[in-house]
């Protein structure tokens, strides 16, 4: 089982998602952001950090990356893919995912260990959660307001396509407590906070953010 | 003549024309410096050559007023104490030995003035220069730490200055993907026009791999790569540009741009990762950051500390700003640029890492023999020199010193007289109003600005008295790293106040379960032709220097920032110390928070005496400053680090909180809001319930053992001789901190008070 993480310019939290996949006994296979080519993984991470600087819009640049073109193809035939933070804002630029980050509403930076509820248990990367399940990670980011129009807030809530909230208090002013969504098949997941920094209680919160990437093994044998 | 011709003064030129008179006292050189360089070049200098002697013999680069006095940390230093030391003073940064083949480098710098003029830009590129010092010695940087001083809270110029300080320490670091892992947050009336920014960065290699900044090898290539050199941060040597000028600015077409630098923390993240690509590789021979002084530095430090002389083509560097003179291309200190020397044959490999990252790099200049440091601009010389005149060999000065004859008033107004809270009301009425005080209460408003989780390293960070960071994978080896100084301390005594900062510090260290290993340090004084401030700065180097022999810990490294003053009126002397410790595994660290454990015990280290001078206590409730600092005792700071680390490694210990500012209270409400558990107090009979909550006796450490470690634990101490006293145990069910005969308070009230204070007065 491979998992592919992308590094553009700028990524940070790439060797971070490439220790959650090891954790998960699947191998992390480095992708570079100019390379035509997925390097025949089985899922993809697009991790958090300032793609490109982010000094346009977040992510608007990373979309147009050339592998990002290969994990658009790839997500559009069903494989996994996990956007987390800036790898979230760049699938919603990238149009795989709806809706799109701002600014948070307090304006600063936040990082904090913050509650989600698990609303969604059935994505590709959420099976091993119990629904309704409330996980403990940190939340790291200044644009991490979601936002998208009432039709599609309420599209998203009525396919159950929230597959995090935020528990206790809204961080960022996101609509309706948004953390995180998914793609019409649940395939492609999305969310601001950061899981992969929750897989040892030694260097996070608590170690509840493994299950992500244990979800994604059963998805990939699955499939 | 065309523009271009008169902007050329050549070192030609310069020799035919002795009697044209240099703008050298604008650009802060004296009478007698300025006839010292023409000594040394047997003419007057050119205008390029004058800027790079001014940058680099000013204070900030040149050292010249504390030099005198830093050589004493040499002098002071043992083999014995540098036994893990790889590298020390005079390199980019120190460099110690943690064992398992780990090297540690770590170092603090001071952006304090550009902090003040542009609050967001100044800390944001003082994070930047001091991320590259720790690169330019081969290291990967691996987390930063933030000691910031601030004028009062509640003053309208630092709600200006604190939030664009924290939001630039955050944007930068942030965006580099370094974890912030501490530092400190300290208000003071005498910092309200003069806030201190020190950077710490810590970074780590293989002790294989370090670099060391030079420039040997005739024939090498000089590369430099990064950023384009622009206009920005050129600081007095636009006087140079306003002379050319004439002042004419629409001749030129250009706007002058402020001297405080721009950063560009992208670039400088590429930047990490192309040298550290260029590293692995191994084809770099030397490697120097550009930072204050820019390309006059870099250039005169590498081939100063080579064996060799120096060829530079200024017209080969990639500029972004048109019609620049070489003085500016010289002094510009455009952000995110690194220099190195690479020989012939590599040059090729290393474009094309450099490519790989879309970093501009470009040859400009080659070692040579010979012992000048020649740099030429249009075809023409514009700088002939020896480069350790410029980098090594700058004035020195003997500043006049004297005792403040004040001082012997501020030590004789004791705190003795200032009314006591005695009553229980009075005491919880104090509880509250100190963990509230600024100085005091939560610093969270600021660490949630900081991302501290970045890389999956970091195992402590705020709110712990240290922040600790795995360094192997494999092993579980890590470092912890403190920053400390108590301003108000040294202004009592800056000899003590500076025992007590580094004893703080190694305490610090000590209670995550780390063994102290090195010590650095940034020393924040006002003006050195002040007698009084040169009194205070000598008397805290000698102090800390002192303190460093008693612990066995060598000094690697230092930066020294002069100046700090409003008018005629300095800073507290903030001579900050920081503090590397090892920890061979640190799945042994002990968090500040109580309660892993139920039904722990709360032992409190050490000695209480009534030493209230210079406290916070004093300061808050009655703004009262004067008496003399709490006494130090190095020996038992020792010991009590050795008896922290054996109990951590014996398993001992859950739990320990160092008690420094706001005494045994603050450690106690700490450790309950962190650990977000309740706890049962009883204060030894007979003790003066105001003096155990509130004093700062030094050498004290708040633990939590639990109950089947407690006989072992104890048993432990009194063999060593450390003195301990049981005052009470976890209680989780309580939810309040409960000191018998004193008060109660509910952990929500605690926490209310605590956290409420930086959101109100800067949200």
């Amino acid at each position: 089982m491979k998992i592919g993480v992308i590094t553009f310019p700028g990524t940070l939290d790439d060797v971070d998602a490439a220790r959650a996949a090891r954790y998960a006994e699947a191998e992390a296979v480095p992708l570079w952001h100019a390379d035509h080519d997925l390097r025949g993984v089985d899922a993809v991470i697009v991790p958090g950090g300032f793609s490109y600087g982010d000094y346009l819009r977040c992510g608007a640049i990373a979309k147009f990356a050339p592998v990002m073109t290969e994990v658009i193809d790839a997500a559009k035939r069903g494989m996994p893919v996990l956007g987390i933070c800036n790898g979230f804002q760049i699938l919603c630029e990238a149009g795989l995912l709806p809706g799109a980050l701002l600014r948070n509403a307090g304006l600063h930076f936040v990082c904090r260990d913050q509650w989600l509820r698990v609303e969604n248990a059935g994505t590709a990367w959420t099976t091993r959660y119990e629904p309704d399940a409330e996980i403990l990670v940190p939340l790291k980011s200044g644009e991490g307001r979601y936002v998208a129009d009432q039709s599609t807030v309420d599209e998203l809530e009525a396919e159950g396509r929230v597959v995090f909230r935020y528990v206790g208090n809204n961080p960022n002013g996101s609509r309706n407590d948004i953390a995180g969504v998914t793609d019409a098949r649940g395939r492609v997941v999305g969310l601001m906070p950061h899981p992969e920094h929750a897989i040892d209680a030694l260097t996070g919160p608590t170690d509840d953010g493994l299950g992500m990437f244990l979800s994604v093994l059963d998805a990939v044998v699955k499939a | 003549m065309t523009t271009t011709e008169h902007l050329a003064d050549t070192v030609e030129h310069a020799a035919a024309t002795p009697d044209t008179a240099q703008p050298f006292r604008e650009l802060g050189l004296k009478d007698d410096e300025y006839a010292r360089i023409r000594e040394i070049l047997g003419r007057r200098p050119t205008d390029a050559e004058l800027a790079m002697y001014s940058v680099m013999w000013s204070e900030h680069c040149s050292y010249k007023s504390s030099k005198v006095h830093l050589k004493y940390f040499g002098e002071t230093t043992t083999d014995e104490m540098r036994e893990h030391m790889l590298a020390g003073i005079g390199e980019n940064a120190g460099v110690v030995d943690i064992g398992d083949g780990w090297a540690v480098t770590f170092k603090v710098e001071s952006h304090n003035h550009p902090s003040y003029v542009e609050p967001y830009q100044g800390a944001a590129t003082g994070v930047g220069g001091i991320v590259r010092d720790i690169l330019a010695m081969g290291a990967r940087p691996l987390a930063v730490m933030d000691p910031l001083r601030f004028g009062p809270a509640d003053a309208p110029d630092t709600r200006r200055v604190l939030p664009g300080i924290v939001a630039g320490v955050g944007g930068y670091g942030n965006c580099l993907g370094l974890p912030n892992i501490g530092g400190e947050v300290v208000f003071d009336a005498t910092y309200a026009g003069n806030p201190l920014v020190n950077a710490l960065c810590v970074g780590a290699m293989r002790v294989e791999d370090l670099h060391l900044a030079h420039a040997s090898g005739t024939g090498n290539k000089i590369i430099l790569f990064g950023a384009r050199t622009g206009l920005d941060g050129i600081g007095g040597v636009s006087v140079l540009a306003s002379e050319t000028f004439s002042g004419d600015e629409s001749a030129g077409k250009r706007k002058k741009l402020p001297s405080v630098q721009v950063g560009d923390p992208f670039t400088e993240k590429v930047l990490i990762e192309c040298c550290l690509e260029l590293f692995q590789s191994g084809i770099v021979v030397g490697i120097q950051d550009l930072g204050g002084a820019g390309l006059s530095c870099a250039t005169a430090e590498l081939a100063s500390a080579g064996d060799g002389g120096m060829h530079v083509d200024l017209d080969l560097v990639p500029l972004r700003a048109e019609g620049m003179t070489p003085a500016e291309v010289l002094s510009s200190e455009s952000q995110e640029r690194m220099c190195a020397v690479v020989e012939p044959s590599n040059v090729d490999a290393f474009m094309e890492v450099c490519a790989k990252w879309d970093v501009i790099a470009t040859v400009i200049g080659e070692v040579t023999d010979g012992e000048r440091l020649v740099i030429d601009w249009h075809g023409q010389t514009v700088v002939d020199v020896p480069p350790r005149t410029v980098a090594h060999e700058g004035p020195v000065y003997h500043r006049p010193i004297e005792r403040p004859a004040d001082q012997d008033a501020l030590i004789a107004n004791t705190p003795d007289a200032l009314a006591r809270p005695s009553t229980s009301d009075e005491l919880r009425e104090t509880i509250l109003k100190m963990i509230a005080s600024p100085n005091l209460c939560s610093r969270g408003w600021v660490t949630e600005q900081y991302d501290r989780y970045v890389r999956g390293n970091t195992v402590l960070a705020q709110p712990n008295d240290t922040g600790v960071l795995r360094i192997d994978e494999e092993t579980g080896r890590g470092i912890a790293l403190a920053t400390d100084c108590n301003g108000r301390y040294c202004k009592l005594d800056p000899y003590v106040g500076a025992k007590l900062a580094l004893a703080e510090a190694y305490r610090n260290v000590a209670v995550s379960g780390a063994a102290p290993l090195a010590v650095t340090n940034c020393l924040n004084f006002g003006s050195p032709e002040d007698p009084a401030v040169m009194w205070q700065f000598e008397q805290a180097v000698r102090g800390l220097a002192d303190g460093c022999v008693e612990l066995g810990l060598p000094v690697t490294g230092g930066n020294v920032s002069f100046y700090n003053q409003t008018g005629s009126t300095a800073i507290l002397p903030t001579p900050v110390v920081g503090v590397l410790g090892v920890i061979d595994d640190v799945r042994r660290r002990l968090p500040s928070g109580i309660g892993a454990e139920a039904g722990e015990t709360l032992l409190l280290l050490g000695e209480t005496r009534d030493e209230f001078g210079g406290s916070e206590w004093a300061h808050v409730v009655h703004g009262h400053l004067g008496g003399q600092p709490p006494a130090v005792d190095l020996a038992r700071e020792k010991l009590l680090g050795e008896v922290l680390a054996a109990g951590s490694r014996d398993g001992m210990l859950s739990a320990a909180h160092d008690l420094s500012e706001g005494g045994l209270a603050q450690a106690l409400v700490e450790s309950c809001l962190h650990g977000e558990t309740g706890a049962r107090v009883v204060l030894p009979s007979g003790a003066d319930p105001f003096v155990m909550l509130f004093s700062e006796s030094a050498g004290r450490v708040l633990v939590a053992v639990p109950r089947s470690e407690e006989l072992r634990f104890t048993d432990m101490c009194t063999v060593r001789g450390l003195p301990w006293t049981k005052i009470g145990v976890v209680d989780p069910d309580a939810a309040a901190l409960d000191i018998q005969d004193v008060a109660s308070i509910g952990l929500d009230e605690l926490r209310t008070a605590w956290s409420g204070t930086l959101p109100a007065l800067f949200d």
